[in-house]
């Protein structure tokens, strides 16, 4: 139970680009155990997306061991161990929100019937019941951002990965949408990684920050949190929450010299 | 139905400027006759006599529609004299041409989309054959197949497909590339194999390229099949009757004004 689920040692990942190599994670640590909800916080450039893409094999590390479900992570994709969430829903605007989830189980191999009752079942999980037969542009865009994080459940992968996967919505849909998320996280049980650029995104959902720093993209400060497993929405005005916004505020500076 | 007025009235300019034309080109022979008769013209004669000459500069917009429909219903079909039998002719192998050139297009796409090879070879070249005019391939096309012993409508199609695969090729790359990084990012956290990505993402964003890019290639292909007719010298075209009467010019060999309905008629 208490094996990492996924396990970075000593990740390297330098991009050869145009303007020579850009160092984009170096010397990266990291064990994620089952269950925990860990978020990844840093600017632009610190390696926080391209780590989550190693993990999903969507980028290969230089030098370094990562294992996932102890496997390798292209191992890991192939054997469906993760469900990926992007900034964009990414949805196909030609077929239903059904059509959509159902996407990836098609893409599997899942049987018709077995394919009809997950979709049915992670649309209730996402609180869009009933809107399987609308069309993506039919749809807010908290709605829709919904509806893409349903087709990352689908196939039931333990794993959920997601990429700044609010950063495009309002403040309002955004707190709802973080409430719903923990929710959903308490409900399934599921180990997620979550990218974002928000302190109080990060500091209300997360059991743990990693606070990153770029040039070369590194980890420099994992905290955990204190605050329990229960959270309301108001509790971002107590104590504990504001000095722990704050020792990632001081995290996110110690990393990046003075000009944050 | 809310599109059919404005349709018709620009259709009814167009007769009205017809008419005003074919009375401003048709007035010197009227003169010219009514100067060798000795006679004045009022000038409701002229009109008249300008609109019902029989070999007019520019024939009036009735007696076209007379033409077109002795040439559409007063002949059986199946009569060589029948508009509808020659337009057959060509509309046959405008199509045929219109498909092989549009599979030609969505193949070669394919391949560039999924091969590299392709991907750098093939588009110069396409563009090349696009640069030749199609005025000096389309005979060489009809000799070198005729050489062989095909005519009729193959070889016209093939001219047609020349013409309408290119705008299908360049339309169809750009469809099949439209998925952007993170969709097939997300294909690819789902492991799905190169084909799946082709049917369920690439071929349905392409489709709205691929339509516009039809609409260009069709009437490519009518022009490929046309100027096919050309050098042909076939006796089963459509084209023939506008093809000569653009290139032997207004004077036939009399060396007296005549319009291209009479010249059509000679030919059939």
């Amino acid at each position: 139970m208490n094996a990492p689920v996924i396990h970075a040692q000593s990740v390297d990942l330098t991009f050869q680009t145009a303007d020579g190599p850009v160092h984009a994670l170096k010397d990266v640590d990291l064990s994620i155990k089952a269950g925990e909800f860990v978020s990844f916080i840093g600017p632009s450039g610190c390696g926080k997306t391209t780590f989550l893409r190693t993990i999903a094999a969507l980028e290969n590390p230089t030098s370094g061991r990562l294992s996932v479900n102890g496997m390798s992570p292209d191992e890991a994709r192939r054997a469906r161990a993760y469900g990926y969430v992007f900034q964009a829903p990414g949805l196909y605007p030609w077929r239903t929100i059904a059509g959509n989830i159902s996407l990836p189980l098609e893409i599997m191999g899942f049987g018709k019937a077995d394919r009809t009752e997950r979709v049915q079942r992670v649309l209730e999980l996402v609180d869009l019941a009933g809107f399987g037969g609308k069309f993506p542009w039919q749809l807010s865009g908290g709605m829709q951002q919904r509806a893409s994080i349903a087709r990352a459940l689908a196939f039931d992968a333990d794993i959920l990965l997601m990429d700044e996967p609010f950063g495009a919505l309002d403040e309002i849909v955004r707190d709802r949408l973080n409430e719903a998320l923990l929710e959903l996280w308490r409900k399934t049980g599921k180990t997620i990684g979550f990218v974002t650029h928000s302190i109080p995104e990060a500091v209300y959902l997360s059991t743990r920050i990693v606070v990153m720093s770029p040039r070369p993209g590194r980890i420099t400060r994992v905290i955990d949190s204190p605050l329990p497993a229960e959270r309301p929405l108001d509790i971002r005005d107590t104590p504990e929450f504001i000095a722990l916004a704050h020792e990632v505020r001081e995290g996110l500076r110690e990393g990046h010299g003075d000009d944050v | 139905m809310r599109n059919v007025l404005p349709i018709l009235t620009v259709l009814l300019a167009i007769v009205a400027i017809w008419y005003v034309a074919a009375i401003g080109m048709n007035s010197a022979w009227a003169r010219d006759q009514a100067a060798r008769a000795e006679t004045e013209l009022s000038a409701g004669d002229l009109v008249i006599q300008t609109l019902t000459q029989e070999r007019p500069v520019l024939p009036a917009p009735h007696q076209v529609a007379a033409g077109l429909w002795e040439g559409i219903a007063g002949q059986k079909i199946t009569s060589k004299r029948s508009l509808v039998w020659h337009g057959w002719v060509t509309l046959s192998a405008t199509l045929t041409g219109f498909v092989i050139g549009s599979l030609a297009g969505i193949l070669l796409a394919m391949g560039i989309v999924h091969n590299r090879a392709m991907d750098q070879s093939v588009m110069p070249w396409a563009v090349a054959s696009q640069t030749v005019p199609i005025l000096a391939i389309a005979p060489m096309v009809i000799v070198v197949f005729a050489s062989a012993g095909i005519t009729g409508l193959l070889p016209k199609a093939i001219i047609a497909a020349w013409l309408s695969f290119f705008p299908v090729l360049v339309g169809m790359v750009k469809g099949l590339r439209t998925p952007d990084g993170m969709q097939l990012d997300l294909m690819r956290s789902w492991s799905a194999s190169r084909p799946q990505v082709f049917w369920r993402l690439r071929l349905p964003s392409s489709l709205p390229y691929l339509f516009a890019s039809l609409k260009v290639g069709i009437a490519a292909a009518l022009v490929g099949t046309i100027v096919g007719e050309l050098p042909a010298g076939a006796a089963r075209v459509w084209g023939q009757g506008c093809s000569r009467a653009a290139i032997t010019g207004r004077r036939c060999r009399s060396g007296r004004r005549c319009s291209r309905r009479r010249r059509w008629r000679r030919r059939w």
